[in-house]
């Protein structure tokens, strides 16, 4: 497909064993990844993870140490980024100061010498509301017009991927919610090709169809929302992506419909279907909203696993639901999200509770939570990439 | 608990601040006794910009001298000096003049283009000895004027090549350079490398992108390292002097004249350099404000 001529849809794009090594360290281990198009994908992941030095890598800013890149099954890997079908909207939106709101828009018309730049570019700022700021300076835009502006520059190309790197970061909460829905609509519309980078999964699951949650450099694992949610594979994706309550045991039974993990004297069952790993040491988990409080002992119920007593240790009130943390002797602590059905929590710090959830709820990890740090390390690639650059820059600046 | 700590530092520091306020109100009227600092600096500033203004003030009215040879002594109002700036000594003052002015311009325009890809280098890319030339390049600056024009002379003559304009071009620009690629490589620091990839993802060629993109924004700091470079040049006479042979520039002519007495046309065109770049300012100043005003207008 030419540069000179707008894209007819949205093209997939297809990474194959890419690597990226800076000097001293490596961004992106081994990456393989295929986003068909039309699709809203997101990558998520901590800072760091390599997530932008994926995009980078997409747009042309940045060449791979090894692999393919082929968007709509072109190999672009060895072509600049100013011949490649595809715009980026930056996470600082990166609108040049010097020109004005219109010339921002229609600059890459311009560049690529498609007739009629201005109106299409007037166009792309009716669509999102700005038209009548047009002749103005990015300086004289508050930052959630500039986020259009930004959006309104790429999408008037009609790339065939569009790439977006964290670009609500720097809004507050409600103007980036109407930006999700602004994005999303948008997207639907011009039937792009959406690539997503960020560190909000909240965002990554209201916006995209799938996700691929990233860490150190790879893809832990990737889906529809909802699957990456209720079946997290690892340890990594259980904990970022919501909250999760993980016991780590051996496996003392297994049948074709359910395993029963010890975990510390008590028998935590999961359905056979959904545990990654069937023998030996295993973490299985649960969701904190799926797990039920109770003031009583209750019965034991087939298909249900109880746990207790605990103590509640801590209630915090959020409006909607109330989250208990509960302390079951030599298990864990966990977390219960309860809705606020009633008026007030159910439970006050101190008391005695059981809990109990259904075995179809629990999942099975393939790994262990690393228990050696609560904390993310800040030993990821990005951050060793920003202090090996700074170290390098303040060396030879102070030559 | 913490919370009440705080409402209370908060509300001690109220009371504190209009205390404050209370004590200060009553006492300035009451107030009689003139300090030390009241008289002293503003007369002290009057006397130091006195000093510093007469020798402009006492340029700028000699111009206006009707002089014979020598300009020193006052002899009676006259515009003929302004009138017919270039008629004394053959026009040698203003073949001075114009000398200077050619000087400044090329030695400029070559600085200017070296310094401000030296600059855009030395920020941008990563190479050998890219420290070492960082260092060398202020030297110029540190190097006493007389050792620089001397060795430069030296060398000129060492070479073979013969003093004359070229000469003092080429010494310009050297110094030039400096101050340009010192301006130039702040501005180019400052420039956020996402404009530029900005530019490449919006479809600019690697030209396109300089040209519409890093040039534009380079721009306040390569006319400020212009302006500097020319008047660097206009006004040096250390290094000229060396270097020159017979041609004479503008600074180099005063010097030789002032042993015999500086003709009032030195003065004319003194004062009307000094005019020129005083309204130049003057104007940059106000059309400044007059836009921060209307981007003001147009963001209620």
């Amino acid at each position: 497909m030419s540069i000179r001529e707008f894209a007819e849809s949205g093209a997939d794009l297809e990474l194959v064993g890419i690597q990226k090594r800076f000097p001293g360290f490596t961004a992106i281990e081994e990456l393989d990844l295929t986003i068909p198009a039309g699709s809203f994908f997101a990558l998520l992941g901590p800072s760091g993870c390599g997530k932008t030095t994926t995009l980078r890598l997409v747009a042309g800013l940045e060449e791979p140490t090894a692999g393919r890149i082929l968007i709509g099954g072109k190999d672009v890997t060895d072509t600049k980024a100013h011949q490649r079908p595809v715009n980026t909207v930056f996470q600082s939106y990166a609108l040049f100061p010097h020109m004005s709101i219109i010339d921002n828009v229609a600059f890459g018309l311009k560049r690529r010498r498609i007739g009629d730049a201005e109106s299409k570019a007037h166009e792309a700022l009716k669509l999102v509301e700005l038209d009548h700021l047009a002749q103005r300076r990015p300086a004289q835009l508050s930052g959630g017009q500039q986020q259009r502006v930004a959006l309104a520059r790429a999408i008037v190309n009609r790339p065939a991927l569009l790439l977006l790197d964290e670009p609500l970061g720097a809004l507050d909460l409600k103007l980036r919610r109407q930006m999700q829905l602004e994005l999303k609509t948008i997207q639907e519309e011009v039937g792009l090709t959406f690539l997503h980078v960020t560190h909000d999964q909240e965002e990554a699951m209201t916006m995209a169809d799938t996700v691929a949650v990233m860490n150190k450099g790879a893809i832990e694992q990737m889906g529809a929302p909802e699957e990456l949610y209720e079946l997290p594979r690892t340890a990594f994706v259980a904990n970022f992506l919501g909250k999760s309550n993980l016991f780590t045991g051996d496996v003392v039974g297994t049948t074709d419909t359910a395993m029963t993990v010890d975990a510390a004297g008590h028998r935590i069952t999961i359905a056979t279907a959904r545990a990654q790993r069937h023998q030996g040491l295993v973490t299985v988990g649960v969701r904190p909203e799926k797990v039920t409080l109770h003031a009583e002992q209750p019965d034991e119920v087939a298909g249900r696993n109880l746990l207790g007593p605990g103590r509640v240790i801590d209630v915090s009130f959020a409006g909607v639901s109330t989250e208990y943390i509960v302390a079951v002797p030599g298990v864990a602590t966990i977390s219960v999200f309860a809705q606020n059905m009633s008026f007030g929590p159910v439970a006050h710090e101190g008391s005695e509770v059981w809990l109990s959830w259904d075995v179809e709820h629990g999942f099975g990890l393939s790994d262990e939570p690393d228990e050696s740090s609560r904390f993310p390390a800040d030993a990821d690639t990005q951050s060793i990439a920003v202090q090996r650059r700074e170290a390098l820059l303040t060396e030879l600046e102070g030559s | 608990m913490s919370g009440e700590v705080q409402a209370a530092a908060v509300l001690g520091g109220l009371t504190e601040s209009e205390e404050l306020e209370d004590r200060r109100g009553p006492q300035r009227p009451r107030r009689r006794r003139i300090g030390l600092g009241d008289w002293l600096l503003p007369v002290y500033v009057t006397l130091a910009f006195i000093f510093l203004l007469i020798p402009i003030a006492y340029t700028f009215v000699f111009s206006f001298n009707d002089s014979l040879k020598s300009n020193i002594a006052w002899r009676g109002f006259t515009f003929d000096k302004w009138l017919n700036v270039c008629n004394v000594e053959g026009g040698a003052v203003c073949e001075a003049f114009g000398n200077s002015i050619i000087i400044g311009l090329v030695s400029t325009v070559v600085a200017t283009t070296l310094g401000t890809m030296i600059a855009i280098a030395l920020v941008r890319y990563r190479f050998r000895a890219r420290s070492s030339i960082s260092l060398l390049l202020f030297l110029p600056m540190a190097t006493p004027e007389v050792v620089l024009g001397a060795g430069l002379a030296a060398q000129f003559l060492a070479v073979g090549v013969p003093k004359d304009m070229l000469t003092i071009i080429l010494a310009h620009t050297m110094f030039c350079i400096s101050f340009v690629v010192v301006t130039v490589k702040a501005r180019v620091a400052s420039l956020d490398p996402a404009l530029e990839e900005a530019g490449r993802d919006l479809y600019g060629s690697p030209r396109e992108v300089f040209w519409r993109i890093t040039f534009p924004l380079l721009t306040p700091g390569i006319m400020a390292a212009a302006l500097l470079s020319f008047a660097l040049s206009f006004d040096d006479f250390i290094i000229t002097n060396f270097n020159s042979g017979s041609v004479t520039t503008f600074p180099k002519y005063i010097y030789i004249s002032a042993s015999r007495g500086i003709p009032a046309e030195a003065n004319v065109i003194a004062s009307a350099v000094f005019i020129v770049a005083l309204a130049i300012v003057v104007i940059a100043q106000v059309s400044r404000a007059a836009r921060a005003k209307r981007l003001a207008a147009e963001m209620t």
